[in-house]
């Protein structure tokens, strides 16, 4: 189904780990061909007519559901959604007996989100269509990763050899876990900062550089990756109070001034303004990337569907 | 009139009089009549060619969880014991987790009802504290005093400092055996496996070691004012063995066990998160896998148990960190121990006694020797023919092996309970 040269080689897309360098990039080049479509009045193609796309998400999501929906849609697939709320699956019903429900239904595309880690895998192992990792629990998030490469590569013009900073919750994040995937296969230097109880266990070990203080991770670096704080993840007090953590790991101008002059800031959103960030950085056009990013939010989500 | 059955052409093991030699064994009705190199047989006796084969003391299994009653579904006694007669083992302790919980007298009568009729002897570990909860002390007294050697919470740790330290001084007038879960629930309560790098790549949430470590710290400091008996079922990080290490040099009595998962696999068995790999305590390092052989080769650790534990296909077939802990384990304790001889790890003997004559010793069992006199429970294995461990060929009803497909050397080829022959190998 591929537009593009070579045909991507998997069948799934459960994750960024695993992926070569040339997939990855053929996934960018292609999102790029679709920042054009996107400016165009009439903005559906029919590369995926007549095909079915089930957005199957147990956990809530408004933006990433409507990007993989509006992708889906202006491929030309027909797009059904379901979710939690509006499933059997809190009635009991199991994650493999939802799949193969949904199997006998034939779709050709399951985009799936799971608040368990390695979920996706699993359903993707019992039925036959293709499958799109929409987020599972901690471990992966591709297509974010995928559109926060896109976004760098924009204003950056790479990937390789860039000093990117990932800020805040990492222990949470399953965004962290696949930028930092990504970004080393690209060739980028990955930093990691934020307090000691939520970096997660080995970090240093995935392939990046920790850092407890703030300023001395962004020295020089070329891009800011803001992690929002997940407050629903968090069980107990991973820090003391969200004044000391603003304070400490907060992004704004005074910390930033150690960056590179040029550096971008990301954010996957939604943003807490004056936690993770302060506003008036949030707002700032010429720094901050959050708003390109949500215009071309659903861009990453075509290329993976068409792949 | 008495029936007596010689087994010659055997190679002899007996690892509590470090016996291996080429010879016979006599049994007579229920009981072991004599054994050597030559011994006196009558003539009506019925005469077994081993031709060569290893005879040991029939394993004792000293964690197994069983079903019956309250999950049938999941196994029946009949089915435990088939797949422990298939294993070479002959005597499993039960753990209590049953539903009801086996925390009365009532209910340990209950099981030896129920298991009157399967094919090896199931031995009751009643719970150390009602409904397992960790806040009254269950009738230790009367249960000891009817015979019931050793208590445990098997899967709950019991939190409560003080309470702990009433149960050791309470259990040591009883000579009873106190056997805890080693898990600080604060540490370990939302993890399903072990924590650091792989789990943070999984993106599942770990149980560090210190959560082990932690109790069994707490434990010994209790216990260094009683003489109550304590034996730690399953150790599986390096810092545990020096604790452990340290309590039995200085005169606690304390003894260990590790699970045979424990032994053979480590953190990475888990790759595509297989739920057949999660287990309560969790897979460790590689590190401390190594450790852990060691500790069981310098006697640190006393007990191999197999740590049985069937769960139901939909219990599995889950994502990861949803899915139940266990796995089966009777019929892959002997063979996958084997392994640590066939690399060179440790003594054959020495290997056996973790499964014979050390539990009985610790549980109180005339079982686990080869002697005149005691129980002819026996298990007699092929050492050295290699196969691969196949979940269809299993006895257990559910199959959830973390050794499916692992090739081993070491094949139960008969085993023998009370003198009569309960299981056969048929290729």
């Amino acid at each position: 189904m591929s537009s593009a040269e070579a045909p991507f080689p998997h069948t799934h897309l459960l994750g960024i780990e695993g992926l070569k360098e040339a997939e990855i990039t053929q996934i960018l080049d292609l999102a790029d061909q679709y920042v054009e479509q996107n400016r165009r009045t009439n903005k559906k193609k029919d590369l995926l007519e007549g095909l079915t796309q089930i957005n199957l998400f147990f956990e809530n999501s408004t933006r990433t559901r409507m990007s993989f929906e509006l992708a889906g849609k202006r491929l030309g697939a027909d797009v059904i959604n379901m979710s939690t709320s509006t499933s059997s699956i809190k009635k009991g019903e199991t994650l493999i007996d939802t799949a193969s429900t949904l199997n006998a239904m034939r779709p050709d595309l399951l985009v799936v989100r799971h608040g368990s880690s390695g979920a996706v895998k699993l359903l993707s192992r019992k039925v036959d269509c293709a499958v799109l990792n929409a987020g599972d629990g901690k471990h992966e998030h591709p297509t974010q990763a995928l559109l926060d490469a896109l976004t760098i590569r924009r204003r950056k013009g790479r990937l390789a050899r860039l000093s990117v900073a990932i800020c805040g919750d990492v222990l949470h994040s399953r965004v962290a876990r696949s930028n930092i995937h990504l970004l080393n296969i690209m060739g980028a230097r990955v930093r990691l900062i934020g307090p000691p109880t939520l970096m997660p266990t080995g970090a240093d070990k995935l392939g990046a550089e920790v850092f407890h203080d703030m300023e001395e991770g962004l020295k020089d670096c070329d891009i800011v990756m803001m992690l929002r704080l997940q407050t629903e993840r968090m069980h107990g007090a991973y820090f003391p109070t969200i004044s000391e953590y603003f304070s400490l790991y907060g992004l704004d101008y005074e910390k930033l001034a150690v960056a590179k002059e040029d550096a971008l800031i990301m954010h996957p959103g939604p943003m807490n303004r004056g936690v993770e960030i302060d506003a008036a950085v949030a707002d700032d056009l010429t720094r901050s990337a959050y708003r390109n990013k949500l215009k071309w939010g659903w861009l990453c989500e075509w290329p993976a569907l068409i792949c | 009139m008495s029936k007596y059955t010689l087994y010659k052409n055997a190679r002899l093991l007996d690892p509590a009089s470090s016996m291996d030699i080429k010879g016979e064994l006599l049994t007579k009705n229920s009981k072991i009549a004599a054994l050597g190199e030559k011994v006196d047989t009558p003539d009506e006796a019925t005469i077994v060619d081993l031709k060569g084969m290893c005879l040991c003391p029939g394993l004792i299994d000293m964690r197994v969880f069983i079903g019956i009653p309250g999950a049938d579904y999941k196994d029946t006694i009949v089915n435990t014991g088939e797949a422990a007669a298939a294993g070479g083992v002959t005597t499993v302790c039960v753990q209590p987790n049953t539903d009801p919980i086996i925390d009365t007298i009532p209910h340990i009568e209950h099981l030896a009802i129920r298991a009157k009729n399967a094919l090896v002897n199931f031995i009751a570990m009643p719970a150390v504290t009602k409904q397992l909860e960790g806040k009254e002390m269950t009738e230790i007294g009367l249960m000891s005093r009817a015979g019931n050697r050793a208590f445990t919470d098997c899967s709950s740790t019991i939190e409560n400092a003080a309470i702990m330290n009433r149960i050791f001084k309470y259990a040591a007038a009883f000579d009873a055996l106190i056997v805890p879960h080693l898990a600080e629930p604060s540490l370990s309560n939302n993890g399903c496996m072990n924590a650091g790098a792989l789990a943070t790549r999984l993106g599942l949430t770990g149980i560090p070691t210190a959560a082990e470590t932690i109790i069994l710290e707490r434990d010994m400091r209790l216990l260094k004012s009683t003489d109550c008996r304590y034996h730690a079922s399953q150790i599986t990080c390096a810092d545990s063995i020096e604790v452990i290490d340290n309590a039995k040099n200085s005169g606690l009595r304390v003894t260990a066990g590790v699970s045979v998962p424990h032994l053979s696999l480590n953190e990475y068995a888990i790759e595509d998160y297989r739920t057949f790999t999660k287990l309560s305590p969790p897979l460790r390092s590689e590190e401390d896998r190594i450790a852990v052989v060691n500790a069981l080769k310098d006697g640190i650790i006393d007990v191999i148990v197999s740590g049985h534990d069937p769960e139901d296909p939909e219990s599995k077939r889950v994502p990861y960190e949803l899915a139940e802990a266990g796995v089966i384990g009777l019929e892959t304790l002997l063979n996958v121990s084997l392994e640590m001889y066939h690399n060179g790890s440790m003594e054959l003997l020495d290997i056996l006694s973790k499964m014979t004559s050390n539990p009985a010793k610790i549980m109180r069992l005339d079982s686990g020797v080869l002697k005149a006199g005691a129980p002819a429970d026996l298990c007699i294995f092929d050492l050295s023919t290699p196969y691969r461990i196949d979940p269809e060929k299993m006895v257990s009803i559910t199959k959830n092996t973390c050794f499916d497909g692992r090739p081993v050397q070491g094949r139960v080829m008969r085993t023998i309970v009370g003198g009569e022959s309960i299981y056969q190998y048929d290729s």
